[in-house]
């Protein structure tokens, strides 16, 4: 053993009697931290937060139950004629299943485009970079009437006819950014050592993709599968201005609030939105625990 | 009849942009051989290193891996494997499936695939963890898995990028014996980084002195220790006192030199070799110095100063002496062979005398 070892060694050994009586001390000041802020006021803001968030929503399932068209306090019985109703509309279901057919489609297709988007963002060198990523970045900020009044003189000067279809390109414009920032933190959350260390036991790219890369990163395939089906099927400017004779659900529920007999009807299915996107937000919360590892990704 | 250039670099760099990460490099790596390449951080070892790999391509020059040139080929087409620092362990796989991971195209069985594996996680000492998952193992568990994974496939040249690293101190000793008896099984060249001196010292036939994007000296660990060729490499490797001098001449052999703080000094250690006249620096290392309190009866290589700070280890003692006409104090160490129950008291700035011997003053160009 040299001497500097030795003395490397020493100082070592030193370090880590320092740090050995520093923990305890951390230890302490986090504790005397956590019993100077009373666990009182923040509590209470805790509640009035939720309170502010969730009470507005809830009035929607409250009133969907009232048997009565105006939608005022005092209730006035318990009814579900306004569930039979929705169930009874064909316009309503043919939007709904209208909605789901683009919202499935977009997310995957922006799912497909975010991956490869993110795949490069997150693991190739190449020049302009930073612009590419910035335009694809772009319709998160431009306001969607802007880009509504865009598309709609696109696709009038392209002749195409307004339908389904180009709401689908619409939404996947707009989802594409929120389909690639998601997956892009789960890609950065694993080691890119990962997918060498594949390329290093023999596998081309292509295999080490489907190997390595979709496998971890399928969390976060599926954050951006549930996310962007969200938005599309939330979505109203866009859809308002680009669509034909085939409507969404939002833009179904716009047209019905001119009529006040309608209301508790739309409440009702605003009701069961609710309760479905509260299970669909659970699930994918599930999901993405489960992908995260004691070493794994990153949380999305 | 194993070959000496079974890896050859030949001119290598790697630029990153106005960055010469490796700068003209040529060596040879030995069939067989544990070749470490060590130097600090920034020096460009890994980058080497992941050139061999295939993940980065030189900028400038060539690699050959048994003859054969490596530009071009991509790291799943090579016959090399590497041991990542932080193992890469697929985190999705079991214990079992990493290890069967490359052998996908080897043509083999399933059956087959799995007594190979078993047969590998004898050899790492794990035998029954294959159903383990990735995230139930530990650092030095994680490490043989990597190891198991990559020697599965039966490489010509195993790369390993600072595998130890990871590891606390008893398994990281533990593992450098572990590995070179392993690499002496296998008989599989092994080019190992590392920034641990001690580590390269300790498993290496040979190890690679780097710095900035250059090799400074390719020795035997003694060599390197002994009789560094640079000033660099001495000063990288363990403790060493210079000296500014200059070359009055030779006499009976040896270089006379007249060295600031230790006066005149005789050398032998560069031989023939060395310069007849001109600026040099004088090397010694610590522990080539005898140290005594009474004036020692010799002519040469010797020096008065004072004692001005001591530090008492157990199985040896450093001591700080204050010479004339050096600023610095001379490191030296001294094995305690005897029992030394009063330790030397630093405070009272006794006289004490250093001599050594001819071959340990090193003559390094200044």
């Amino acid at each position: 053993m040299t001497d500097a070892t030795a003395s490397s060694l020493t100082a070592r050994k030193a370090a880590e009697d320092t740090r050995g009586e520093e923990t305890p001390q951390f230890v302490q000041s986090k504790h005397e931290g956590y019993h100077w802020t009373s666990e009182a006021p923040m509590f209470l803001y805790a509640v009035w937060y939720l309170a502010f968030l969730y009470i507005p929503v809830l009035f929607l399932p409250l009133f969907s139950f009232n048997d009565s068209i105006y939608v005022a306090f005092p209730l006035k019985g318990f009814t579900l004629e306004w569930y039979g109703d929705m169930v009874d509309n064909p316009a309503l279901l043919r939007a709904l299943e209208n909605s789901v057919k683009v919202g499935f489609t977009v997310a995957v297709a922006t799912t497909f485009l975010g991956l490869f988007a993110a795949k490069a963002m997150t693991r190739y060198h190449m020049p302009g970079k930073g612009p590419v990523t910035s335009f694809i970045m772009l319709p998160l900020v431009v306001p969607g009437i802007i880009l509504g009044i865009a598309l709609l003189v696109i696709t009038n000067q392209l002749g195409m006819e307004l339908s389904l279809f180009t709401i689908g390109l619409a939404h996947t414009l707009i989802c594409v950014p929120f389909a690639m920032l998601v997956l892009i933190s789960r890609l950065e959350g694993f080691d890119k050592n990962l997918e060498e260390a594949s390329l290093d036991l023999g596998e081309g790219a292509i295999q080490t993709f489907i190997r390595v890369t979709l496998p971890l990163a399928w969390p976060g395939i599926l954050a951006s599968l549930l996310l962007t089906f969200t938005i599309s099927f939330d979505e109203f400017i866009l859809a308002f201005f680009l669509a034909g004779n085939e409507v969404t659900l939002p833009i179904y529920i716009w047209s019905q609030l001119r009529f006040p007999s309608r209301l508790p009807m739309v409440l009702s299915l605003g009701a069961c939105i609710l309760v479905f996107s509260f299970f669909l937000v659970t699930f994918a919360e599930v999901m993405r625990r489960r992908g995260v590892g004691p070493q794994g990704g990153a949380a999305i | 009849m194993s070959r000496e250039d079974y890896i050859s670099m030949w001119n290598t760099s790697k630029h990153f942009g106005s960055v010469k990460a490796v700068d003209d490099i040529t060596f040879d790596i030995g069939e067989g051989e544990f070749f470490s390449l060590l130097g600090a951080s920034g020096c460009g070892k890994t980058t080497l290193l992941r050139m061999l790999a295939g993940f980065e391509q030189p900028t400038l020059g060539n690699i050959y891996i048994d003859g054969q040139p490596q530009a071009g080929v991509p790291p799943h087409h090579r016959p090399v494997n590497m041991v990542f620092q932080n193992y890469a362990i697929f985190p999705h796989l079991n214990v079992h499936k990493n290890i069967a991971y490359g052998m996908r195209k080897s043509g083999l069985t399933k059956a087959e695939v799995d007594r190979k594996v078993d047969e590998m996680l004898e050899l790492i000492k794990l035998p029954g963890y294959g159903a383990r998952g990735a995230h139930q193992l530990s650092g030095g568990q994680r490490q043989r898995v990597a190891l198991a994974r990559a020697l599965i496939k039966q490489p010509k040249v195993l790369l390993l990028d600072e595998p130890l690293g990871a590891l606390d101190k008893k398994l990281r000793e533990q593992m450098q014996l572990e590995l070179r008896a392993l690499q002496r099984d296998v008989g599989i060249t092994f080019v190992f980084v590392t920034h641990d001196q001690e580590e390269a010292m300790t498993m290496s036939d040979r190890i690679a002195v780097m710095s900035l994007g250059k090799v400074l000296q390719i020795d035997s660990p003694t060599h390197l220790y002994e009789v560094p060729k640079v000033k660099e490499v001495a000063d990288f490797i363990g403790t060493i006192n210079f000296f500014e001098g200059s070359i009055r001449g030779r006499r009976n052999g040896s270089t006379v030199i007249d060295a600031a703080g230790l006066g005149t000094v005789h050398s032998t250690a560069a031989g023939a070799d060395a310069p007849a006249s001109g600026e040099i620096t004088v090397a010694i290392r610590p522990e080539k110095f005898s140290l005594t309190f009474r004036q020692p009866n010799v002519q040469t290589n010797v020096v008065e100063g004072t004692m001005e700070a001591a530090a008492y280890l157990g199985d040896r003692s450093h001591y700080y002496v204050h010479v004339e006409g050096r600023e610095a104090p001379i490191a030296v160490a001294s094995q305690n062979a005897q029992r030394l129950l009063d330790a030397v008291d630093a405070d009272r700035h006794d006289r004490v005398w250093l001599t050594w011997e001819e071959e340990s003053a090193l003559l390094l160009s200044a």
